[in-house]
């Protein structure tokens, strides 16, 4: 048997709404994930660092508040010049379309917008994450 | 209800009725599924009857509207004699933006204001902290300093309007801004009208703005509750909120249970702090969700109305009726909003806004359609607030008090939710009450264990959300989506740096260094605060001296 993929579930920023972040947590670790959630009000550096320490291989990142656009991109930059650029970088939240293709260009890999089964979220970790 | 003779004979006729009627049909056609259960799980039977109220005490349990326990409303007359506030919640970008948005909504019809806040005010922070950075004028307005605060009611008289105002952490500050500007419109605190959330414990729970730990948090909303029956005596201190603990997932009687209990922590706290309970109880308010199940929405209304009707007189010994009754907002449900065909959320939220109101209601705010997606468009507001309208104007509903009163379903379900409601304030009282029950991650566990089968019963289909899991099309992506204008930063900032220069800086500091040791002491802080906002001193300065005094709280994080 493979190890489980190693899932960092992160809340970066003020955003307070973790509904999310603690469902979609629960039903990675109901998959055979093993989940670390940060809690809330992370600032990118304290997410790259807990991603390095706890040295997961996929970062799942939520966000409500609209600073989504300031915010992931921050991180993806920062696993990279730390030399974890085979992270898997994800996120969800009430996003627009019109932001999506930025923030893919910007190294996010997918983004899960509302009313997204976990399923889904979970096949398409599982069908890119790099193993370590 | 029913005489025991009558009782017998409606049990009787009821088996009559299965066995000659209904097993033959059921076993022709069966029914749709095995278990009927509500919006929130509870299992729903087939048919209710008068047997299943017969423990019902007409005037004990329902009794008149106005009149203890309130089960039927807490106006004698409810919407006959005026209307529910129709109240929508705005603000985004700048003070000026807002300032327009809330003029728009007054000419729309609208009667009373509700301002939305940014993260970084709502934490406590200005708009040039490093932790600022990408939310300011996001989710709300920024409000830096009573500066700010002056053009966002420019050209509203403070005492024509109610102002509601989400701010939870921070409330104090912000409650002295409003006075401050007030006084500036030369309106005296004695006439303001509006409501603080000012309600910490579920910022804890599941809304998750919170800066001070829980002891000092509560001192805060005790000097308010002390400050405001001296000074602000038509001022709502609280609104003691369930909305966000049913948004983060919670049902329908665990959004009562953990209200309520966060409801009696103020109480006691206050009293504690050796407040009389008739002094400051009349000035609660609450604040719950409505979601799609109309009647069990409507049952949850009534009964958290009768079940804190009973705690404020058993427990707390209130003598005021005033202090008995549960006046409440209801916002509809945020977390039913889908962003597939948003159109369908018109309906949603007309639904939402019928069991508001078929449960009695003091203010109400609609959801727009497009809020799954963004913030709402003024177009989408408006259709939100012409919902309200007609559900006023034409529905019917708002003729009579508390229609649903006496429906076999409705009067069952009210007393189960209260019942289970009553069953986890006596666990929460176990653990300590609310504060200890939050520390220890009870309450949120409990949340989040049934927002996850909810999720997952949407999931395998067993739950059907027309257009997410069913009945779904091919969509073209959303047009005219509210986008924030991304200069906002840059703009409170340079506001920042202006009022900086020009304020006096030194009369500033002195201020803060009074509150400061306030702070320290045990005096009600509200004056300090308020000397400190006349001054210009920015929300992110006060706040960060408090921070100095009190500390920070630390979230209890369980999966």
């Amino acid at each position: 048997m493979d190890k489980p993929i190693r899932v960092l579930v992160a809340k970066p920023g003020l955003d307070g709404h973790d509904r999310g972040a603690k469902v979609i947590a629960r039903a990675f670790r109901d998959a055979g994930m093993e989940v670390i959630y940060t809690g809330l009000r992370q600032t990118p550096e304290q997410i790259v660092e807990t991603a390095i320490q706890e040295d997961v291989e996929v970062v799942a990142m939520s966000i409500l508040s609209g600073a989504h656009n300031h915010l992931f991109p921050i991180v993806v930059n920062m696993l990279r010049e730390r030399g974890a650029d085979d992270v898997l970088v994800v996120g969800g939240g009430v996003i627009p379309d019109d932001d999506i293709p930025g923030l893919k260009e910007a190294g996010v890999a997918e983004i899960f917008t509302p009313g997204t089964p976990t399923t889904k979220a979970i096949e398409f970790i599982k069908q890119n994450v790099k193993r370590r | 209800m029913p005489d025991m003779d009558s009782r017998d004979r409606i049990k009787k006729a009821k088996r009559d009725w299965e066995e000659q009627k209904l097993e033959k049909l059921l076993a022709k056609r069966p029914e749709r599924k095995d278990k009927f259960v509500t919006g929130s799980n509870a299992e729903v039977e087939r048919l209710y009857t008068p047997v299943d109220v017969e423990q019902l005490d007409y005037l004990e349990d329902l009794g008149f509207p106005g009149e203890y326990p309130y089960t039927r409303g807490v106006q004698p007359t409810m919407y006959r004699g005026r209307l529910w506030t129709m109240r929508q919640y705005a603000g985004f970008a700048t003070a000026e933006e807002s300032n327009k948005r809330y003029k728009y909504l007054l000419e729309q019809g609208q009667t009373g204001l509700s301002v939305a806040f940014d993260l970084p005010t709502q934490i406590g922070y200005d708009s040039d902290h490093p932790l600022s950075e990408g939310e300011v004028g996001k989710v709300g307005v920024a409000i830096d300093s009573l500066k700010d605060m002056e053009i966002l009611f420019d050209g509203i008289p403070l005492d024509k309007v109610s102002t509601s105002m989400t701010i939870n952490a921070p409330a104090a500050v912000l409650l002295a801004m409003y006075i401050a500007v007030a006084e500036k419109q030369g309106v005296t605190s004695d006439k303001l009208n509006g409501t603080i959330q000012n309600d910490i414990l579920k910022e804890y729970i599941a809304r998750g703005t919170y800066i001070f730990p829980t002891k000092p948090s509560m001192r805060l909303i005790t000097d308010i509750f002390e400050y405001c029956a001296k000074h602000v005596p038509k001022w709502n201190t609280i609104s003691i909120s369930g909305y966000h603990i049913r948004e983060a997932g919670s049902t329908a009687a665990q959004e009562v249970a953990f209200t309520l209990a966060d409801g009696i922590a103020y109480v006691q706290a206050a009293i504690n702090a050796g407040l009389e309970v008739d002094e400051f109880a009349p000035r609660l308010s609450f604040f719950f969700n409505s979601h799609n199940d109309l009647l069990e929405e409507v049952a949850k209304f009534r009964a958290a109305r009768r079940l804190w009707a009973k705690i404020m007189k058993e427990r707390f010994k209130a003598k005021n009726p005033r202090s008995m009754m549960l006046r409440f907002h209801t916002q509809t449900g945020g977390s039913t909003l889908t962003a597939q065909q948003p159109d369908n959320n018109i309906v949603r939220v007309a639904i939402q806004t019928l069991a508001a109101v078929l449960g009695g209601t003091q203010s109400l705010h609609t959801n727009s359609r497009d809020e799954a997606l963004a913030l709402p468009s003024e177009e989408s507001v408006r259709i939100a607030l012409r919902t309200q309208q007609i559900v006023a104007y034409e529905s019917g509903v708002a003729e009579t008090v508390d229609p649903l009163a006496g429906s076999y379903y409705v009067e069952a379900m009210t007393d189960r939710i209260e019942r289970e409601a009553a069953e986890y304030i006596a666990k929460i009282d176990e653990l300590g009450g609310a504060p200890e029950a939050i520390d220890k991650g009870y309450i949120q566990k409990e949340i989040q264990d049934s927002a996850y089968r909810y999720q997952m019963e949407i999931e395998s289909g067993k739950r059907v959300v027309v257009g997410v899991n069913k009945f779904q099309i091919e969509e073209e992506p959303p047009k005219g989506l509210l986008k924030v204008d991304p200069r906002v930063g840059e703009m409170q900032k340079a506001k920042l740096e202006e009022l900086r220069r020009t304020r006096d800086n030194a009369k500033v500091n002195e201020e803060l260094e009074k509150l400061k040791k306030a702070a320290a002491g045990d005096q009600n802080l509200m004056p300090y605060i308020l000397d400190a906002v006349r001054q210009y001193a920015t929300l992110g300065e006060i706040c960060g001296v408090l921070r100095e005094v009190f500390g920070e709280y630390k979230q209890s994080v369980v999966l």
